[in-house]
């Protein structure tokens, strides 16, 4: 293809430390045609935002860009000064940050501020030219242009609309280069596959080159038509998304596709064990070496260079003809799910309502779920299903209704239920940040309820057992929250839910704050705990994908009632209600992205 | 640094509101700063003056030296003050009687505050406003004002002076104590805590409370300094304890007529004051920059 002169060309970028050589970016090299979307894959740390902040010239405190160049048309921005930048970024070069609502002010109505853009770059001739592309802007973005609705502040828009406008003031200035850094994170599927295709036509429409940086491979999949994926700071691997999908040429892609949650065939999520180099940290040779399952001695003695493997295919692997030559992916069919007894019914629900204030949030649910059972519980944001999740912990006091632990009803509050039912209902929660005490260290924090509900031998044996039992070593005990990733302190959290002996567990959304591949990891553990242990288990999440790989039947949930209840396989295949549907269209999973 | 490290650790962690920072943790840091170490120094030596002082004092505190209001001499290396005793000595020995009002009264503002707060915070419920609002109603009033009505009254008896100027320093800590503790109570680590059904209070003293360490340090700090100047400040109102011992406070208000005279008795006793202030307000503000992790003098933002 004899494309145009590419809009932006990146070579040989390197971010490092400041004063010192240990780089936390080196030798990222792309570039991008005019109207087209590259996708930036990466782990946390795995120095993606970093590289998407330096097209704009920018670093964090710390940091400093020490070599490589960044053009943008005939000018490389990292020879420009700082006011010249100044000028640039908005105008030229944008960048659409994570959180919409952080990044709007809240004190200034939405028109003051996408008209605020336009003055500081000068753009066209009079007011009246810039009110009409704030209008035009708000039809591009698909929102409404009235003046009404201009005159909203940024706290009276959902998430979404937020984003919507964060994006129109990137695009406001017709920019040539875009940086969007993970633009989508925190939103629902169904507002996210709108954002994402807002994202797509804009690009294509203002012939801006972008670069989406996201964490997601399948969302990535979903918009860019190339795809750079990143590990600890070297872009591994870069093609085109059906390539990386189907052959991909390095181990690491390989594994961050396996664990992505397929909607078609169920099979088992494999997460990727370890973790990510740190900058300063990082081994001799490959990075990936210490994790990937193709090593070799070569591999451990220098850096691999990025090499042609294909047409426009390139990758950092000595082997990656092998590793591409190894048919399909490396699936493997996921165990059996352990069978439900029949007729018991260890956690029931009846007539469940659940409200805040005036508002009611839950609406007359009926659930029942076996011991050794796992139900999944799926909903977008709002749909209600947090806040039944915590009615069944005793978390959320204000609720009717009856909830049954084997037959017996309990009590609203946690704290009016006996000691037993406390004990056997355990609850997982969606942040790992936020649900350890970071004043405590882990075995302190896992010892809690074994102390707290007594009768223990020996309660330090019995939590470094469970430390073991998810996969920590018992020489974590002694670490604190802050000083473990992501994936850990779940794990943490998870020994602390199952250290006394639980027969019920609730999983809030366990995953929705970790990468992919830790995500998987997570999935595939609990699975495993869930079918040992027996435990009946309520899986809630919004990412109907992955239930295939944990659970044996789903109930959709939508604005506070069950809209649909069956077979996972049932449900996906053949969903009987317009709800799920929609839900499934909008659901970023392989299937989709490379359709 | 390790903060360089962290600034950059690639992607922010979501919601990382706390960092764990064991009380020592965080006193070792704030020595790092210049603005701690003065002020320990300066702290260091006024308790000393305070505690040991009296040691070395070469007359008692109400032993008459000379005539009133004498410059200093060989017999009184400072002077006499308005009745003819050796200021010298009475400056060593009226330390310990401010210092140690002005640390209890602290402790039972900061014990009580902390507790009001903590709680009030925790409950979310009425009991929440009831709490506070009676906190602002003591507030509504200047300290020195409640603590004169009392002490007039009753007499300026040092049990009377301790508990009026810890109650009354005691709303104000009650405020920062709410304050710190209300994004630490919506975090879920208390809800996990009380999902096992963990007793209130030690959910207050065992998961909440170590969370609101180091803005407490600060504020213990802060209500030390306004404490110290209070009973200074009383006492120099003439609501000394004791009407003929030596007092800090009391010996600027006697010896104030003869300032131009003889100032050595209103002049040692006001630079006692102000740098024990001075070196109470300089830790308290170490440990706040610590806290926040900000540091100027590494040249950062």
């Amino acid at each position: 293809m004899s494309a145009p002169a590419p809009a932006l060309v990146v070579s040989g970028l390197r971010v490092s430390l400041r004063g010192t050589d240990t780089d936390i970016v080196d030798d990222v090299s792309f570039s991008i045609q005019p109207g087209e979307v590259l996708g930036l894959v990466g782990e946390s740390g795995s120095g993606k935002t970093t590289a998407g902040l330096a097209i704009l010239g920018h670093t964090r405190r710390g940091a400093e860009i020490s070599a490589g160049s960044v053009t943008v048309g005939d000018r490389d921005v990292l020879q420009l000064g700082p006011a010249e930048r100044r000028r640039l970024r908005g105008s030229v070069v944008s960048y659409v940050p994570q959180d919409p609502a952080a990044s709007l002010n809240p004190a200034l109505r939405i028109g003051t501020q996408l008209m605020e853009v336009l003055e500081t770059h000068s753009f066209g001739a009079g007011q009246s030219e810039r009110r009409d592309r704030v209008a035009e802007m708000m039809r591009e973005v698909a929102l409404p242009d009235a003046p009404a609705y201009l005159r909203r502040y940024p706290h009276e828009l959902s998430g979404g609309q937020q984003q919507r406008i964060g994006l129109a003031m990137a695009f406001a200035c017709r920019p040539r280069v875009i940086v969007l850094d993970e633009p989508t994170t925190g939103l629902d599927v169904t507002t996210q596959a709108h954002v994402l295709g807002t994202v797509r036509e804009l690009a294509a429409l203002h012939g801006a080159a972008a670069l989406y940086v996201s964490h997601d491979l399948a969302v990535v999949g979903t918009l860019a038509v190339r795809v750079a994926v990143m590990y600890a700071g070297r872009i591994v691997e870069m093609g085109s998304a059906d390539e990386l999908f189907h052959t991909a040429a390095h181990p690491y892609t390989r594994r961050l596709v396996a664990a992505i949650p397929h909607l078609s065939g169920r099979r088992a999520l494999i997460g990727i064990p370890g973790r990510a180099p740190a900058p300063g940290h990082r081994p001799p040779g490959c990075f990936f070496s210490p994790r990937c399952t193709f090593v070799q001695p070569a591999c451990e003695e220098a850096m691999p260079d990025l090499r042609m493997v294909g047409d426009k295919h390139s990758v950092r692997c000595l082997r990656a003809e092998e590793v591409r030559a190894q048919a399909g992916l490396v699936a493997s069919a996921a165990d059996e799910l352990s069978t439900p007894e029949k007729g018991e019914v260890a956690l029931a629900l009846r007539e469940v309502c659940a409200r805040y204030g005036d508002l009611q949030v839950v609406h007359d649910v009926n659930l029942e779920v076996s011991p050794r059972e796992c139900l999944a519980l799926v909903g977008e944001s709002g749909s209600g299903k947090t806040t039944l999740a915590r009615s069944i912990a005793g978390l959320h006091q204000q609720r009717t209704g009856e909830i049954l632990l084997r037959g017996t009803p309990l009590a609203t509050s946690s704290r009016g239920r006996p000691r037993e039912a406390r004990r056997d209902i355990q609850y997982v929660f969606q942040n790992p940040y936020g649900s350890l005490n970071p004043r405590r260290t882990v075995g302190q924090i896992v010892r809690q309820p074994l102390d707290l509900f007594g009768g223990v031998e020996n309660a330090d044996r019995q939590v470094d057992q469970m430390l073991e039992r998810v996969a920590l070593s018992a020489s974590y005990a002694d670490r604190y929250p802050d000083q473990l990733s992501g994936g850990e302190r779940q794990r943490v959290a998870i020994a602390r839910a199952l250290v006394s002996g639980p027969s019920v567990l609730i999983c809030d959304e366990v995953t929705s704050a970790l990468d992919v591949s830790v995500q998987a990891a997570i999935v595939e553990l609990l699975a495993e705990l869930q079918r040992d242990l027996g435990l009946a288990m309520l899986f809630v999440t919004h990412n109907l994908p992955l239930v295939r790989s944990i659970a044996g039947r789903v109930a959709v949930m939508s604005t506070g009632r069950i809209v649909e209840l069956g077979p996972v396989e049932q449900v996906i295949h053949a969903p009987t209600d317009e709800y799920t549907r929609r839900l499934l269209a909008d659901t970023p999973s392989l299937e989709t992205a490379t359709a | 640094m390790a903060s360089t490290t962290t600034d950059i650790a690639v992607t922010p962690e979501p919601e990382v509101i706390t960092a764990r920072r064991p009380a020592g943790a965080l006193l070792r840091s704030a020595l790092h700063l210049w603005r701690t170490r003065i002020g320990l120094a300066l702290v260091v030596l006024l308790v000393a003056v305070a505690l040991f002082g009296p040691f070395f004092a070469p007359h008692s505190p109400t032993d008459f030296v000379g005539a009133p209001n004498t410059g200093p001499s060989d017999a009184a290396r400072f002077g006499t003050d308005h009745i003819g005793q050796d200021v010298w000595s009475r400056f060593l020995w009226g330390g310990r009687e401010v210092l140690g009002m002005a640390v209890a009264a602290t402790a039972i503002g900061l014990i009580l505050g902390g507790l009001i707060g903590l709680i009030a915070a925790y409950s979310r419920n009425v009991l929440d406003d009831i709490l506070m609002r009676s906190m602002d109603v003591i507030l509504a009033f200047p300290q020195i004002m409640l603590a004169l009505v009392a002490i007039a009254t009753v007499g300026p008896q040092t049990w009377l002076i301790i508990l009026t100027v810890g109650l009354t320093t005691m709303p104000r800590v009650a405020r920062v104590a709410r304050g710190a503790s209300q994004p630490i109570v919506e975090r879920d680590f208390v809800a996990a805590a009380e999902a096992l059904g963990v007793p209130r209070f030690r959910i207050l003293v065992g998961e909440v409370m170590p969370n609101t360490l180091s803005p407490l340090l600060v504020e213990m700090n802060l209500r030390l300094t306004y404490s110290i100047g209070l009973i200074a400040g009383l006492a120099f109102l003439g609501f000394a304890p004791n009407q003929n011992g030596a007092d800090w406070g009391f010996m600027i208000q006697e010896n104030r007529l003869a300032l131009v005279s003889q100032p050595w008795g209103v002049v040692l006793p006001v630079l006692a004051i102000a740098l024990l202030t001075i070196g109470t307000g300089l830790v308290g503000d170490g440990i706040a920059r610590a806290a926040v992790g900000i540091d100027r003098s590494r040249g950062g933002e």
